[in-house]
């Protein structure tokens, strides 16, 4: 296994951190938003934007760009963050979140610059991820496509025929990543419906499968290379991830799914935990 | 009448052919539908960009998307029922709402599906569909016009929903005719009131009309094609000549033809109007063409009911 800088880990890191701070002040200053999932995600979407994918900030919508989806649509917040951080647009609009006259819609749309597809509506993002392939395929173009999906989103059937056609279709320029997180906006996964054994679902169906830590910078890194790696079929990553993580009283539980920070004291504390996890790293 | 009857699936798998050999980048999707819409022709040609996807309507959609957002020209075909109802959330939210470049061309509209019955009877897809923001929305009304359906919203940039019938259709217009997007056509000119048609009911209207003038009412027929846009001036014009209005479609009366030209004439010119088509309710299974005679949207059945219209609206 080749080493990864560590001062590339360290960075990647802070990025996520940034995503995290971003998060929580875009989504209370317009007190509505998503905290947990986009918390839950901040270090896959540091690792994606800022170290796996191939793409032009200058020029998002530039034929050769490595795809993103984000099929779990209502972490908008970490994703418009990591864009804006990578210069997509201005980071001060980050504070337009969600206002009537703001580009930045409460779910990924393609107003924003960056945005392969608009989604929202769960269940979908693979099967838009499968087209991008497959055109990917067909014009001979060596990118390739990343589709972010929330645990409890897999529940629905849609994810499922999509993972059927793409193992058929042998997408080795697809990578489903799913924010494994154990929590949805009711309640624990598992007591919604059974989604273990998870692995051997997606084995079942035909991807290569790969189980990390989801908030290990560098286990993101070598998984994301060995799905490069993988040829014939595509590649999963079980991301096993904590709902909230980086905020106490957000950390696994469903209360915060879809919400925002209750008042000025959780808001505050939100921020004094990050930077103290800030100056860990 | 000495028509010659297409059928408008053929019509359409000849057509993506044609459109195939023009440009690199057409794509055609089903979902195991492709041998009764025609699309399995295309596929035929041009295995490498054909994408059979089996039983997925929901899954089709998505990856139309996808395939669109990279830059492909998409059809997507399956019946009325699948593409539009089990697919409606796909279309809204990765088709319609992101404006992509996909035609969703759907065969087997209306109750003339026949043996099939209701399950496979679409009475909802154009309101369905014309409820969607960006989507645009054409039933051609014979085969020949198919053909420049097709060419048309292929040319076209962003979505298309298509509506297309099982059976075999007369050839009203012929194969020099222009498609005129959003514009109805007059088929018959009459003035003592106006039958606005769509699709298979074309035809019957214009034998209607023929049954109607032998009761010494002289009828003007206008076929609607484009559902949305409609054509706000033929509607208008109709009701200010004729002074009455019936529709006629091979769909629920809500949502569709009729409820479409009662929007325009209650903002712009509110005269009587009737709608005629399946009434509220679902179909059942028989031949297409017992089918017609039984909801009384055959040529009797429209000339009775523009009879008991007249009655009131005239005395």
């Amino acid at each position: 296994m080749s080493s990864i800088d560590p001062e590339k880990v360290k960075e990647l890191k802070r990025i996520a951190n940034d995503i995290r701070v971003w998060s929580i002040k875009m989504i209370y200053r317009a007190q509505s938003g998503h905290p947990g999932g986009a918390l839950s995600a901040a270090d896959i979407l540091a690792v994606l934007y800022f170290h796996e994918m191939r793409v032009d900030p200058k020029n998002p919508e530039w034929p050769d760009r490595d795809r993103f989806v984000l099929s779990k649509g209502h972490a908008s917040a970490a994703y418009y963050a990591a864009l804006a951080m990578r210069g997509f647009f201005p980071e001060e609009d980050l504070l337009t979140f969600r206002d009537v006259n703001s580009y930045l819609q409460g779910h990924p749309s393609l107003m924003v610059p960056g945005v392969d597809m608009c989604t929202g509506s769960l269940g979908q993002g693979l099967s838009a991820g499968i087209g991008m392939a497959l055109a990917g395929k067909m014009d001979k173009k060596d990118y390739r496509v990343y589709v972010l999906l929330g645990d409890g989103e897999i529940e629905e059937g849609n994810v499922w025929e999509a993972a059927m056609t793409a193992a058929t279709r042998k997408l080795d320029n697809l990578v489903a990543i799913v924010d494994r997180n154990k929590i949805q906006l009711d309640d624990f996964t598992d007591r919604m419906v059974e989604l273990d054994p998870l692995e051997e679902k997606w084995r079942g169906f035909g991807w290569r499968v790969i189980s990390i830590n989801g908030h290990d910078v560098t286990q993101i890194i070598r998984a994301l290379d060995e799905a490069r790696k993988t040829k014939g079929r595509p590649t999963v990553i079980i991301a096993h991830t904590v709902k909230g993580k980086g905020v106490s009283y957000m950390e696994n539980t469903a209360k915060y799914h879809g919400k925002p920070p209750q008042n000025e004291e959780e808001y505050e504390r939100a921020l004094k935990e990050l930077e103290e996890e800030r100056r860990k790293i | 009448m000495n028509w010659e009857y297409e059928s408008p699936r053929k019509a359409y798998g000849e057509t993506l052919i044609e459109l195939g050999k023009e440009r690199e980048d057409i794509v055609v999707m089903d979902a195991d539908l492709s041998t009764s819409t025609k699309t399995a022709m295309f596929g035929k040609e041009f295995p490498d960009r054909f994408f059979n996807v089996g039983l997925q309507e929901q899954n089709m959609m998505g990856i139309a998307a996808g395939l669109a957002r990279s830059g492909k020209i998409v059809f997507a075909s399956s019946f009325a029922v699948f593409a539009t109802g089990r697919a409606y959330d796909q279309v809204r939210q990765s088709i319609a709402y992101p404006k992509l470049n996909v035609k969703i061309v759907a065969t087997h509209g209306g109750v003339t599906v026949g043996e099939d019955g209701a399950s496979h009877q679409m009475i909802e897809d154009l309101g369905l569909m014309s409820g969607l923001p960006n989507m645009r929305v054409i039933a051609p009304l014979d085969s020949n016009e198919v053909r420049r359906v097709i060419r048309f919203v292929a040319k076209e940039d962003g979505p298309f929903y298509v509506r297309l019938t099982r059976t075999a259709l007369p050839n009203l217009t012929s194969g020099e005719d222009e498609f005129e997007f959003g514009k109805g056509r007059v088929m018959r000119d009459g003035s003592d009131a106006t039958i606005i048609a769509l699709g298979i009911e074309v035809s019957y209207s214009l034998l209607a009309a023929e049954i109607l003038k032998k009761e010494g009412y002289d009828i003007r027929v206008i076929n609607m094609s484009t559902i949305k846009p409609i054509d706000k001036d033929i509607i208008v014009k109709a009701a200010k000549d004729t002074g009455a209005i019936m529709t006629v479609e091979d769909h629920n009366i809500y949502n569709g033809l009729g409820s479409r030209v009662a929007e325009v004439l209650v903002e712009n010119y509110p005269i009587r109007m009737h709608r005629h088509g399946m009434k509220d309710r679902f179909g059942r299974s028989g031949k297409w063409n017992v089918l017609l005679e039984h909801y009384g949207m055959d040529d009797k059945g429209i000339a009775k009911e523009m009879l008991g219209f007249l009655k009131e609206v005239k005395k």
